[in-house]
């Protein structure tokens, strides 16, 4: 462990991906994240790494996928519109199972919308964004420290899985400073990479990084395999964090990123005026903590959930999906870059109890 | 004398070598493949001067064309 | 008895799914053989397109990526960047290239990645079954122009070899031909220039290769490589366009 030291968010993201070992970062600017291509273009030459500025999200996504077909690390950073155009890739990257890490710094859309924060990108990460069936894992840190450990685990998880990550944080993260450490560096390469990185056939037969599946039988198995790596997601990489959920709390808040740590402050003043409230912090947003949050929703203390977004409610399909009706679910939320504050969110909770 | 060897499951039968023979010593088939092509055949055997030009432009590395020794080239390939 | 032609090591003994006549089977081998015959195979990533070329990696004994529509430079870019040691060549159409890929192009182009792109020109989408490409000659009636290209309405065919030329990176562009045995020589030595290029770490490399396509021509082979000799070759002038010395300070 290094000694802590005070970094902007996206900074601090591109710093995290060398201490993981990725030395290739393709990108092209967009507000609020382009810090994180300036601050890789003079930190990728100090340790022998590649940046290239693309010439459109459309072309820094497919060169990713090139290069993590040629059995690199590799990662981008972008938000909402950048993402919207990185879909494509991003469908294709999965198809073909290739390990590749995505940072979307949200921005508040739709359309050019504005670049202050948002989680309105919500359903574009977790329920598709592309075409076809496949699944991202999704992770949204709620702080720049969680950001940098979060975007370590990206990578290993990535390796694991032979799948996009995505990391997706509000403006918020990518904008503020904070105090940050560095963990121990990871491996500079993917660790296994026969039979799947095109670097040259010598001594064996060619590898075919692909995604024509045009005979159906063959197509249907492929989309199986993914389910099935999709299902192993589900089953282990469920993160999360309960807050104030030790005691008879009465209304269960699910929130995640900046918003969460709203949240977090309208529930101890909360605390201080005798209203027990405990929340529940999806930290992977795909696997969604379904359990947990049923577990949490069907305490007999608890008499309503309400999922607090920054967007106009897309979180709270599957917090519904978790409670199953159990108890009621509410929605409270902002969008367009507006962040509700403690107070707001106090007032939308006094409003249900 | 030079051997050229049709795959004759190969050949689409699009007569490419057929037209560009500078002995005209292919022709078409008139016996269907295993693919449903005519394929192109040699007629004139004796006649091939070892050119190479029916396999150049063969679009489906059909021929096969052999030499008994080193022989005078036509063009740089 | 010696063999003087025979399939090249870096081609698979697939039988290819092209139609009789397409000479995407000329240029595949053209490209196989230059490969060989500078020992890269072992180290050579192909990029294919979408399109009717979209299965080379079937037919070609290498590494091979498929890339979505259009983004073969770009996955070029990305691996050659990463691992400049491996030989990086894309094989693309003129739908894939010159229509729904042209920023890909232009911009490897204009970075001078170190890559080999070959561009299949036959005036025509292929695999959707004869649409009118962005190298559509006029008055062309393809399926999308039932009454020929109209010049006035979606304007004259693009000359890509031409337009990359004028960009001040230096690079090696050159059009070539396939559907005449000297034009095949000819197409071989340009080939074999553009990956010499590369593998000298020199510049981009680009060959433009004219091409038919008898099916969506509705011609026979030897119709359309006619056709090819009076139409295209007055509008796409054959030879080199651009070499890296010409430009260099």
């Amino acid at each position: 462990m290094g000694k802590k030291i005070l970094m902007k968010g996206c900074e601090a993201i591109g710093e995290a991906a060398i201490r993981a070992g990725c030395k290739h970062y393709f990108a092209y600017p967009i507000t609020p994240q382009t810090e994180v291509a300036e601050y890789l273009a003079r930190r990728m030459p100090e340790v022998g790494g590649v940046f290239l500025q693309a010439e459109s999200e459309v072309a820094a996504s497919n060169m990713l996928f090139g290069a993590a077909g040629a059995g690199v690390r590799v990662f981008t950073s972008s938000s909402s519109p950048g993402i919207s155009l990185m879909s494509e890739a991003i469908s294709y990257i999965a198809a073909a199972e290739l390990p590749v890490v995505f940072i979307n710094i949200v921005r508040s859309g739709p359309g050019l919308g504005g670049i202050l924060p948002a989680q309105s990108d919500y359903f574009q990460a977790t329920k598709g964004g592309g075409h076809g069936d496949y699944r991202l894992l999704v992770l949204a840190p709620s702080s720049v420290q969680e950001a940098v450990d979060l975007v370590m685990t990206a990578f290993t998880l990535a390796d694991r899985y032979r799948n996009p990550i995505m990391i997706i944080g509000d403006g918020m993260i990518g904008q503020m400073m904070e105090p940050v450490e560095f963990h121990d560096e990871l491996a500079s390469e993917p660790p296994e990479k026969s039979g799947w990185a095109t670097v040259g056939c010598k001594g064996r037969d060619p590898v075919i990084v692909k995604t024509l599946y045009l005979d159906p039988v063959a197509c249907h198995k492929h989309n199986v395999k993914l389910k099935e790596k999709a299902d192993r997601m589900v089953a282990n990489e469920v993160r999360g964090e309960r807050y104030n959920c030790e005691g008879d709390y009465r209304l269960l808040l699910v929130s995640y990123g900046t918003m969460a740590r709203v949240c977090k402050t309208a529930i101890d003043e909360l605390k201080e005026q005798g209203i027990e409230v405990g929340m529940y912090r999806p930290i992977s947003l795909f696997p969604f903590p379904i359990l947990p949050i049923r577990q949490e929703a069907n305490r007999p203390h608890v008499q309503a959930v309400l999922s607090v977004e920054l967007s106009m409610g897309q979180m709270v399909e599957d917090v519904e999906r978790a409670v199953l009706g159990a108890r009621p679910v509410h929605f409270y939320g902002m969008a367009g870059g507006l962040v509700p504050t403690p107070d707001d969110v106090t007032r939308a909770i006094r409003e249900l109890l | 004398m030079p051997r050229i060897v049709i795959d004759e499951n190969r050949c689409k039968g699009c007569e490419l070598c057929v037209i560009n023979c500078p002995q005209q010593i292919l022709a078409i088939s008139r016996e269907i493949n295993a693919r449903g092509y005519f394929p192109a055949k040699v007629v004139d055997p004796p006649r091939c001067i070892g050119c190479r030009i029916c396999a150049i432009m063969c679009p489906d590395v059909a021929i096969q064309v052999a030499v008994n020794s080193a022989q005078y080239s036509f063009f740089e390939y | 008895m010696f063999t003087v032609f025979t399939r090249p090591e870096a081609m698979k003994d697939n039988h290819t799914h092209y139609c009789p006549g397409c000479t995407h089977g000329i240029i595949h081998r053209l490209v196989a053989e230059a490969i060989d015959e500078l020992g890269l195979r072992e180290r050579t990533v192909g990029i294919a397109p979408v399109g009717c070329s979209v299965l080379a990696y079937n037919y070609f004994n290498c590494d091979f990526q498929e890339a979505a529509h259009g983004r073969a430079p770009a996955f070029a870019t990305g691996i050659k960047r990463v691992r400049p040691d491996l030989v990086v060549f894309t094989y693309q159409g003129d739908g894939d290239l010159a229509s729904i890929g042209t920023n890909e192009i232009l911009h490897s182009a204009n970075r001078g990645e170190k890559f080999t792109t070959i561009f299949v020109n036959n005036a025509v989408y292929g695999m959707t079954g004869g649409q009118m490409a962005p190298t559509t000659m006029p008055n062309q009636v393809t399926t999308t122009t039932p009454t020929g290209r109209n010049v006035k309405e979606v304007g004259y065919p693009i000359r890509v070899s031409e337009m990359l030329a004028t960009l001040r990176t230096p690079a090696y562009v050159a059009r070539v031909a396939v559907h005449r045995p000297h034009y095949v020589v000819q197409a071989k030595k340009a080939i074999l220039k553009a990956f010499r290029y590369q593998v000298a770490n020199r510049c981009f490399s680009f060959v433009e290769v004219l091409s038919t396509c008898p099916t969506n021509w509705g011609k026979s082979p030897k119709e359309a490589c006619d056709w090819l000799e009076q139409n295209m070759i007055p509008y796409y002038p054959l030879g080199e366009h651009k070499l890296p010395d010409r430009d260099e300070p």
